[in-house]
């Protein structure tokens, strides 16, 4: 080839690579615009403060939803960080020879597993004995969800912290668990925090697993045993409906929890980038 | 008893290789002991079996005895916890913790071995910052972040922490080498003052250093404690062809 | 100076003697022990769950394509193949445009450019699953149906792969949707193996006169290969599991169909749509097996995948998806 040659073909690999990068990101354009354009006047006071309106009835709103996922997501995060992030401490500084890799590999596994697989899980273990739908075997399926983010990030986070502050801290005759409590965990917590976060982003939009157990409620919850809203199961039901006021609710509905979603991402990035001073 | 620090026979290995062979040595009390040696002659090593700092590395291991001030640091049954708040550690780098202010640095030994009051922490503080030369600099920014002074700073900061908990010995491994003379000349400052008080053994690469602060010398080579005696007489006038090789810059 | 008497040679052990420490090492134990308990629970729970339909089918499960929850009779071809066929089909356009993304990302976009794209791509992968279904359902699903398959009917329609109505909704709209889904992760992991791979590496091709391209193709993507092809596989085991987006859009049909303009289903979405009104037990423990088959397979592949891409990067870090 000559030298011309190569410099074309140069340019037009690059313009392609460019152009795949656009296909990548194009379908996010088009979903935030069509979001807008559907969603954005549905959106109003109503929305965040009414419960649905029966069939027929035209109006009303999602708070019973957008109450029941934050419930969700709080009682997920309940349960699972604190398991992952001492698991991810676990696995960072244990010294034990087989467990931090099978707990490494099953985090991994449990990682790829579909989410409808973890919502049977759920349903077996929770709803099943207990007999009925409920907030809880929701929120056990995302926090099983989440935990294998937690500890994967809280681990690689606790990694970051340098060897030489654990040596200082133990130079100075504090014991190891308070070395690791007070010293290694509040040095890697700004990004152990961007972890949590990145894992209720994933987890805020889960649809899949609480299909069949926190199910869903038209109305306001009655208590952690019983079925609850939420956004996800709300936008679900409503847009295979053939009602077209529902399915403006169900735009709005996936233009606010798109908004969770993203407030929740950004929110984490801005916590990276700020706050790692100190740890290299 | 024997005070100051009594080495018998201590071999340290990371994991099959062993790095200190044999090591007999008696450093005296309330005086500066200074630990010279090419690179990656275990310098290191030697001082962190002191304070049992060598067992923190995966696969380290030691034998031998240490007695430090009269307390059979080896012994089973000692804490190394016990042993450790007993004798600091100021490390080549300044390490202080970023979480923490200047003041929670310094008093971070306190605090975490449990004392609460607050008249006795802000006492302590005072008194290791001032020990350590830093307290005029420093009084208005206590609550300043550790990590934000300069480099000699952050290291008189971390030998505040050390001191804070009253330690009976201080080791120093290569405290200047991060440090620009000015700094450096301050800490040498230091040392000296501190020794009227405190069992000192300092590792240092500059023999300068080692002539001007110590008063005993030891000569490390592959691991072995090839020479150790008066600071004075190890340069002037060495018994060992080796140390007079390093010390003549004739070596390697 | 009193001499030391006896000499005790003591090995020091690196066993906590404190209680403190002995504490916190047992709840950081329970802590991993809990995440293995859980897999394992998992299995368990789903074997145990899907047993009569085991017993009562056996391997005919596998090779039977009724589907007919008042007969009880279950068989389960048509959801992997639908399965299968819906995964291939995202990853045959996928694949190009994640990896084309990746090498642009990696190595040819310039500077400024990387981090703001390399966000949208995050948010792409962030965007849940049942908006794309609802953007599938009025969006894609009406474009198809109006424009896209009478054209494709026309020019290809001699095909099998392209014949019948066009309904909008079927094996080609989640074959679409799914793509979209799943090429922020190749896209993602690509880029994470193709920063790994040396400079040194590049800077050979570039001091032999290679241009930035030609650098990629000789140096970069060689020697990236099986850390590509684990991002493949972790795309294609996050289009294996995919439920709600396929659900609204495939049209749910347990039927096997060559053309990609008719309906079908997936292992996900027969899950997702029929296990809460599952009314008998062996209906319900059908569906179990059916959750159990997704499992193993999606475990099987991304297991693969993870050792592909440890080859290139190494295991310690984990994989940003
Ligand atoms: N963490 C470790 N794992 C394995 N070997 C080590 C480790 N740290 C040090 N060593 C080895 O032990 C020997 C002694 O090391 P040490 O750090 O004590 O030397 P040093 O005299 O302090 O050197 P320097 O002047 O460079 O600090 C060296 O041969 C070194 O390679
Ligand atoms: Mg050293």
């Amino acid at each position: 080839m000559t030298p011309r040659a190569r410099r074309g073909v140069n340019v037009l690999m690059s313009w392609l690579a460019a152009l795949a990068a656009g296909l990548v990101v194009l379908p996010l354009l088009m979903i935030f615009a069509f979001l807008l354009w559907q969603g954005a006047s549905a959106v109003n006071l109503d929305f965040f403060t009414h419960l649905p309106k029966p069939v027929g009835e035209v109006g009303g709103g999602m708070a019973n939803a957008i109450v029941g996922t934050l419930m969700l997501l709080a009682l997920a995060a309940v349960l699972g960080l604190p398991v992952g992030i001492l698991g991810g401490l676990y696995l960072a500084e244990s010294r034990d020879r087989r467990l931090p890799w099978l707990a490494r590999f099953l985090a991994d596994v449990l990682n790829g597993v579909p989410s409808i697989v973890i919502g049977i899980f759920a349903y077996s273990v929770i709803v099943l004995p207990m007999r009925r739908f409920s907030a809880l075997a929701g929120a056990f399926a995302l926090a099983v969800i989440m935990l294998p983010i937690v500890v994967r990030t809280s681990e690689e986070l606790v990694r970051l912290v340098p060897a030489s502050l654990r040596e200082a801290a133990l130079a100075l005759g504090i014991p190891q668990w308070k070395v690791l409590l007070r010293v290694v965990l509040p040095t890697a917590r700004a990004g152990i925090i961007t972890g949590v976060m990145v894992a209720i982003a994933r987890v805020a939009g889960e649809t899949a697993p609480l299909l069949f157990t926190a199910f869903g409620n038209r109305f306001w919850h009655q208590g952690l045993d019983q079925p609850i809203a939420a956004l996800p199961l709300q936008i679900f039901a409503y847009a295979i409906a053939p009602y077209d006021d529902w399915h403006r609710q169900a735009w709005a509905g996936a233009l606010v929890l798109i908004g969770l979603v993203f407030v929740v991402s950004f929110a984490a990035r801005l916590a990276t980038s700020g706050r790692f001073t100190g740890v290299r | 008893m024997a005070d100051g620090i009594v080495v018998r026979d201590l071999n340290a290995w990371f994991g099959n290789a062993h790095v200190l062979h044999g090591i007999g040595v008696t450093i005296a009390p309330k005086a500066v002991t200074a630990v010279i040696g090419p690179s990656g002659c275990g310098k290191s090593t030697f001082i962190r079996c002191l304070n049992r700092m060598h067992e923190v590395v995966p696969g380290a291991r030691v034998t031998g005895s240490v007695r430090v001030e009269g307390l059979d640091v080896y012994a089973p049954g000692i804490d190394p916890v016990q042993v450790r708040r007993k004798i600091g550690m100021v490390f080549q780098k300044p390490n202080p913790f970023p979480t923490m202010s200047v003041f929670d640095n310094v008093v971070a030994g306190l605090r975490l071995g449990g004392v609460r009051e607050r008249s006795v922490i802000d006492e302590a503080a005072e008194r290791a910052l001032r020990q350590a030369a830093l307290w005029d600099e420093v009084k208005d920014q206590l609550g300043k972040s550790g990590v934000s002074l300069s480099g000699g700073q952050q290291q008189r900061v971390c030998i505040a922490r050390a001191l804070a908990v009253e330690p009976e010995v201080l080791l120093m491994d290569e405290p200047c080498s991060a440090l620009d003379p000015i700094a450096t000349a301050k800490i040498e400052e230091l040392i000296l003052e501190l020794r009227s008080t405190l069992t000192i053994v300092i590792v240092t690469h500059n023999m300068q250093q080692a002539a001007r602060v110590s008063e005993s010398t030891g000569f490390f080579l592959l691991g072995e404690l090839v020479e150790f005696d008066v600071t004075r007489q190890l340069f002037t006038n060495p018994r060992d062809k080796r140390t007079e090789d390093y010390i003549t810059g004739r070596f390697g | 100076m009193a001499v030391v008497a006896a000499v005790p040679r003591v090995e020091a052990q690196a066993a906590p003697r404190n209680l403190g420490d002995q504490v916190l090492r047992l709840v950081l134990r329970a802590a991993a022990l809990t995440l293995v308990l859980l897999v394992l629970a998992m299995v368990v729970s789903m074997v145990r769950a899907s047993w009569p339909a085991m017993r009562a089918f056996g391997w005919r499960f596998l090779a039977t394509s009724t589907w007919d929850p008042v007969a009880e009779q279950f068989g389960a071809i048509p959801f992997v193949y639908g399965t299968l066929l819906s995964s291939l089909l995202a990853l045959l356009i996928a694949v190009p445009l994640g990896i084309g993304a990746a090498i642009y990302l990696a190595e040819l976009a310039p500077a400024w450019i990387r981090p703001p794209i390399a966000f949208l791509v995050e948010l792409v992968a962030a965007v849940p699953s049942v908006i794309y279904g609802l953007w599938g359902i009025f969006v894609l699903a009406p474009l198809l149906r109006v424009w896209v398959q009478p054209a494709l009917g026309k020019t290809l329609g001699f095909l099998p792969l392209f014949q019948g109505p066009p309904y909008g909704v079927g094996m080609l709209a989640a074959g679409i949707i799914l793509a979209i889904m799943v090429v922020p992760y190749i896209t993602a992991v690509s880029r994470e193996v193709l920063l790994a791979v040396p400079t040194s590496q590049r800077e050979a091709a570039l001091a032999l006169g290679a241009t930035r391209w030609e650098t990629t193709r000789i140096a970069v993507l060689r020697y990236g290969r099986s850390g590509l092809v684990g991002a493949i596989l972790l795309g294609l085991g996050r289009a294996l599991g995919e439920t709600m987006a396929v659900t609204m859009v495939i049209g749910n049909r347990p039927e096997v169909a060559v053309s990609l303009f008719a309906p079908g289903y997936t292992m996900a979405s027969v899950v997702a749509n029929e296990f809460a009104e599952a009314t008998s037990d062996l209906y319900l423990a059908a569906l179990i097996e059916i959750g159990l088959l997704l499992f193993v397979v999606t475990v099987i592949v991304n297991a693969l995948a993870r050792l592909l891409v440890w080859s290139v990067g190494g295991p310690v870090k984990a994989v940003r998806e």
